[in-house]
C-alpha cells in the first residue's frame, strides 16, 4: 500500500495489565469530503469508466480505501 | 411514483462461496445505518424540507434503494447454493429455521428492522445534520465490511458503495449550507 | 416459465456497462446541480450525456429487451417484461 493521505494514525495508551498483544498504532481515515464545505464548480473530473469504477465523477472527492484482510489494489 | 429499471446501478461479482459475508452484510441491507433505513429517511424527511433541498433528498433516497439492490444481489448470491449445514457452519442457522434462504430486513445480529433506526424532527438542520452522521456511519460500515473479506470482486462493489457515502455526505452538507443561507428565497407577502 | 431468450454474453455485459457508465455520470451530475442550479457548464454535460444515455439505452433494449416498466420501455411480442435474468440473477 503507497501512503494514504487521508489516513490518520493514533497511539493507545498500553495498560501494564492489557490481556491481548497490544496494537500499538491506530487508524482512521479522513475523506476528502471533510474539507470541501461546498463543491466548488469545474473540478477535473474522471471519465466515465474510471467514475463508476470509482464511485465518484470528481478525483477530488475520492477516498481510497484498503481492506485489512487483503486484496485489491485501491 | 416510482419506476423501474431492469439493471443494478454498479456490476456486483461475487467470487468466493462464502455464507459467512452475507451474514454480515445484513448490517447494510436491515440494519440501523443500512441502506433501506437511508433509503425511509430521506424519502420520509423531504416532505417537511424545505423546497430548495426536496430535490436533493428524493434523489439520494432513491439511489439508497439502487444500493439496497446491489446489497440483495451480493446476499442473493452468496446464499443462493449454499446448503443448510453451510448455512449453519456460517452462523445462519437460526436465519435457516426462521426463512430457508429468502432476504429478511435485519442486520447482521439477526435484530428486524425498525422504524425506531430512523428520525424525521421536523426541523432542517436536525434532520440534515442526522443525514450526514448517517452516511458517515454507514462509510464505516462498508469499510469494516471490507475488512472482513479477501474477495476482490466483493470489494469492489462495496468500495464503490462507500465512495457514494462520501458524496452524499457532502451533498447533505452543501444542504446545510444552502439552508443556514437562505439563498434566493422566494419573498410572499 | 419464461424461456431465457437472453444470453448473457461478452456483448451483453458491455453494452450494459456502458449504459451503468453514462448512467453514473448522469447521477452524479443530477446531484450535483441539486445544490449547484446554476453551474451552466455542468447542466450543458447534463444535457449532452442524457442525449448519449437515450441512445445507448435504446440500442441495448433492441439486443436485450425492455429495461424499464409502466411503458417508459417498448416491448416486442410476447410481452417481454418479465423475462429473466433480473438483475442479481446476472
Amino acid at each position: 500500500m503507497n501512503s494514504n493521505s487521508q489516513i490518520r494514525r493514533w497511539y493507545p495508551f498500553v495498560g501494564p495489565h492489557d490481556p491481548c498483544e497490544p496494537m500499538i498504532v491506530r487508524t482512521y481515515v479522513v475523506p476528502p469530503n471533510q474539507y470541501i464545505p461546498f463543491q466548488p464548480m469545474n473540478l477535473p473530473q474522471f471519465s466515465l469508466e474510471e467514475a463508476l469504477r470509482l464511485g465518484t465523477l470528481w478525483p477530488a472527492l475520492y477516498s481510497p480505501y484498503q481492506s485489512k484482510c487483503g486484496g485489491g489494489s485501491y | 411514483m416510482w419506476v423501474y429499471e431492469k439493471k443494478l446501478q454498479y456490476p456486483v461479482r461475487v467470487s468466493k462461496c462464502d455464507p459467512r459475508m452475507a451474514r454480515y452484510l445484513a448490517e447494510q441491507y436491515g440494519g440501523a445505518d443500512g441502506e433501506l433505513a437511508a433509503a425511509l429517511r430521506y424519502l420520509n424527511q423531504r416532505y417537511t424540507i424545505p423546497s430548495k433541498v426536496i430535490g436533493l433528498l428524493t434523489d439520494i433516497g432513491t439511489e439508497e434503494f439502487a444500493h439496497l439492490e446491489m446489497i440483495a444481489t451480493m446476499i442473493y448470491k452468496l446464499t443462493k447454493d449454499a446448503t443448510p449445514e453451510q448455512l449453519e457452519k456460517a452462523g445462519l442457522g437460526p436465519h435457516y429455521v426462521s426463512h430457508d434462504s429468502a432476504l429478511f430486513y435485519n442486520n447482521a445480529s439477526g435484530v428486524p428492522f425498525t422504524a425506531a433506526y430512523i428520525q424525521a424532527k421536523g426541523d432542517p438542520l436536525a434532520d440534515l445534520y442526522e443525514d450526514i452522521a448517517a452516511e458517515e456511519k454507514a462509510r464505516a460500515t462498508y469499510q469494516w465490511l471490507i475488512d472482513m473479506t479477501d474477495d476482490v470482486d466483493l470489494q469492489d462493489s462495496l468500495k464503490f458503495l462507500r465512495e457514494r457515502e462520501i458524496v452524499h455526505a457532502l451533498r447533505f452538507k452543501e444542504a446545510v449550507e444552502i439552508i443556514k443561507e437562505d439563498r434566493d428565497q422566494k419573498k410572499v407577502y | 416459465m419464461s424461456e431465457q431468450p437472453i444470453v448473457c454474453d461478452k456483448a451483453y455485459y458491455a453494452k450494459l456497462l456502458e449504459l451503468q457508465q453514462l448512467d453514473f455520470g448522469l447521477l452524479e451530475l443530477n446531484l450535483y446541480l441539486d445544490t449547484h442550479p446554476h453551474d451552466h457548464h455542468a447542466l450543458q454535460q447534463f444535457n449532452y450525456l442524457a442525449q448519449q444515455r437515450m441512445q445507448c439505452a435504446q440500442q441495448f433494449e433492441m439486443k436485450y429487451g425492455p429495461l424499464m416498466n409502466y411503458g417508459h420501455s417498448f416491448s416486442g411480442y410476447p410481452f417481454q417484461w418479465p423475462d429473466t435474468p433480473w438483475p442479481w440473477q446476472v
